[in-house]
């Protein structure tokens, strides 16, 4: 346990460690949330997740490439992956909606690998990445660095999520989300349109994954194919926190970031995933304990 | 509905199955014209590597051909490659090669890109017992299963990054420094051309007694290497050596420069690939890179003269410098013309015996074959860049340039 060591002896590197863990967990919150959206609302658990993160990252890159500041592309992916979830939802989800989990597994898997083929298509099998010019921040020393487009993206994640408690509290639409989510057919009785909420709900969930993936382009680097890290670690967070809170979905993907990073250092880098998942096994036993606890209680 | 259509259908398949007998009887030579044959992903993942991999086949088969083709038993061959795309997967492409084989008549097989694909792939042409010649397959788990009719003109992952420590070795002797005292960082790909890698290094590690400090293995989905930054921040090691395929270049590239982490030597794989200098341009600078050839070498053959005279010709042909990838395709196709000509007929097994006897100097570098089919006469090359340009630093014979050691801390640039 060589590595325990130096963290023991030099514990600013767990700053580092921590910092970090917190500011990437904030970028898989967003894509997590929209799972968890699209999940409770519509039952659908979305394969092609990840497959929108990088669409996202790739409308910004193109605005990048045309001169404009990556970080508009926030706003703008946004926008361009709400009109292609809702074109989406209205080609191929609205036929699967009601329909058996497996089914929509199936559609969202062929949604993924067309995606993918048409993003290699247009835009390259190549490793590209976006430069917001932001720099670094550097602490105690340069010993800890934070940069800063991560910090930007922990403030855009923070925003939209309070923006989203709101539209979901106060606005008729989101309302009529939360409506739908409980009862589908009794929102359907008191007159709520549950085609649109749905459309609305899919194109919402895409416009999260946008802008989601316009943080992960500057962040990291995008190539058409590795969607799939992107809907796992979603899918994961999602079973972690459960359905329909932002809040635990926030802490649960900054917890799991955090111990991702720690993990990794500990361990070493090939156990980075794999500790993740064997955490996921560790809480879903746990969570099941306690539910079979309750149900005792209820015979 | 579909009782009437049955016979309709009897008949596609009765004329389908007619086609592709007709096919089979169509043989290797057709006329005046040799044909071979390569599956090349020309979608999916690998499709820009598979494009360079087409361009470097297509040149080497119209410079023959302008040069008046092959003799063979005193008559004169033009050559003609067949293309399919394998979609950039390993059992489509092991279909697409049987189909080669079985209905196109093809026994004269080239390589497709990838180790993957060359692994999924040389069984079937091993067992039809068709010579394959690849220059894009570099895992040395392809050499250690006993193939016979598998040849590759690259240099074996497990060379890629191994000159990297004996550079560093060679630099700490100049300064008076034991090199055992070299602390070393390795932060590989968990896949295995990476791990390949890896071996090579720590072999070279090995003889000169360097201690390995780190020795991460990134997630195949890696985008993120940031805690194995963080570990070289806290360890200090004197050799940073990375690898990953473009991704692992893009982003250790990206993040040493952003979270400014200072290494004496800096050293990947994939670096054109990834266009590091085009991305990140002087975050870039003082990084090692590992390339199988370079259009500064100064090998020669018949065809295309000298290996800058190969960059020219085919920047002029297809508007963009040659990857390596690329030349190590062209120089495929020339141990095949150098085979056939040597070998003076068609059958299969005589061109088996004339490959594994090849002995030549092409522009790519010396081609000679072990017994198990790797080329073990020509080294990998480190560039450096300095300047924004990619300069050969080692091997110390082949050297254009000085290495500059050790790379400047973030701070002093």
């Amino acid at each position: 346990m060589g590595n325990l060591e130096i963290l023991l002896q030099a514990p600013i590197f767990s700053v580092q460690l921590l910092i970090d863990g917190l500011l990437v967990g904030s970028i898989f919150a967003l894509a997590a949330y929209g799972m968890a959206l699209l999940w409770g609302v519509m039952n659908i658990i979305n394969i092609s997740q990840g497959d929108y993160v990088i669409l996202g990252g790739y409308v910004t890159l193109t605005l990048y490439n045309a001169g404009i500041h990556p970080l508009f592309g926030v706003p703008v992916a946004a926008l361009v992956l709400f009109i292609v979830g809702w074109a989406i939802y209205r080609a191929v989800i609205f036929r699967v909606v009601d329909r058996d989990l497996f089914i929509s597994i199936l559609a969202t898997f062929g949604i993924s690998i067309l995606l993918q083929q048409l993003m290699d298509q247009i835009f390259g099998a190549d490793i590209q990445s976006a430069e917001s010019g932001l720099g670094q921040i550097f602490l105690f020393d340069s010993q800890v660095t934070v940069s800063q487009i991560k910090l930007v993206a922990f403030a855009v994640v923070v925003v939209v999520g309070v923006a989203l408690v709101l539209f979901f509290k106060k606005s008729r639409m989101g309302q009529a989300i939360r409506a739908t989510a409980q009862n589908a057919r009794a929102a359907r009785l008191m007159g709520i349109n549950t085609d649109r909420v749905y459309a609305m709900t899919f194109a919402l969930n895409a416009a999260l994954c946008g802008a989601a993936g316009a943080l992960v382009v500057m962040t990291w680097v995008i190539q058409p194919f590795i969607g799939l890290a992107y809907t796992i670690r979603s899918f994961m967070i999602v079973v972690v926190a459960g359905l329909g809170n932002i809040a635990a979905v926030v802490a649960a993907a900054l917890g799991l970031g955090a111990a991702e990073q720690f993990a990794a250092f500990l361990l070493g880098a090939e156990f980075q995933i794999g500790f993740v998942f064997g955490l996921l096994v560790v809480i879903l036993l746990v969570r099941n304990m306690f539910l079979k606890r309750q149900r005792q209680v209820l015979k | 509905m579909f009782q009437y259509l049955k016979p309709v259908f009897a008949a596609l398949s009765a004329a389908t199955l007619a086609v592709s007998l007709a096919g089979a009887a169509q043989a290797k030579v057709d006329g005046d014209t040799i044909i071979l044959g390569a599956a090349l992903s020309f979608t999916g993942k690998y499709k820009t590597n598979g494009k360079h991999t087409k361009n470097g086949y297509e040149l080497a088969v119209k410079k023959v051909n302008e040069m008046g083709g092959i003799k063979v038993g005193g008559k004169s061959y033009k050559l003609k490659v067949i293309y399919y795309d394998d979609e950039s997967t390993p059992a489509r492409g092991a279909q697409l090669v049987e189909r080669l084989i079985k209905q196109d008549g093809v026994q004269f097989m080239l390589g497709p890109y990838s180790s993957g694909l060359t692994k999924a792939m040389a069984p079937v042409t091993e067992k039809y017992k068709i010579p394959m010649v690849e220059g894009n397959g570099a895992s040395r788990s392809l050499f250690n299963k006993g193939y016979k009719y598998l040849f590759a003109v690259l240099s074996t992952s497990e060379q890629y990054l191994a000159e990297a420590i004996n550079l560093a070795a060679q630099e700490a002797l100049a300064a008076g420094k034991d090199p055992a005292e070299l602390k070393l960082a390795l932060a590989m790909e968990n896949d295995p051309f990476s791990q390949d890698i890896r071996a090579g290094v720590l072999d070279d590690a090995q003889t000169h007694s360097m201690n390995v400090v780190i020795d991460d293995k990134l997630p195949k989905e890696l985008n993120d290497m940031t805690v194995t930054l963080t570990k070289i921040r806290a360890l200090k090691p004197d050799i940073l050596v990375v690898s990953g395929h473009s991704k692992g270049a893009a982003t250790a590239v990206r993040q040493m420069m952003e979270q400014k982490v200072d290494v004496p030597m800096f050293a990947i794989t994939h670096c054109e690939a990834a266009d590091v200098v085009g991305k990140f341009g002087p975050g870039a600078e003082y990084t090692l890179c590992a390339t199988q050839w370079a259009e500064t070498m100064t090998y020669k053959d018949e065809y295309f003269g000298s290996a800058s005279d190969y960059a020219k010709l085919f920047e002029k042909e297809y508007g963009y410098v040659p990857p390596y990838q690329a030349a190590e395709s062209t120089a495929s196709v020339l141990v095949w013309v150098d085979a056939l000509q040597r070998a003076n007929s068609f059958d299969t097994g005589k061109l088996r015996d004339a490959l594994s006897a090849t002995e030549m100097q092409t522009f790519y570098g010396n081609i000679k074959f072990d017994e198990t089919g790797k080329n073990i006469a020509k080294p990998m090359v480190l560039r450096q860049i300095q300047g924004g340009q990619y300069k050969v630093v080692a091997p110390t014979k082949w050297a254009s340039d000085k290495l500059i050691h050790p790379r400047p801390k973030w701070s002093e640039r």
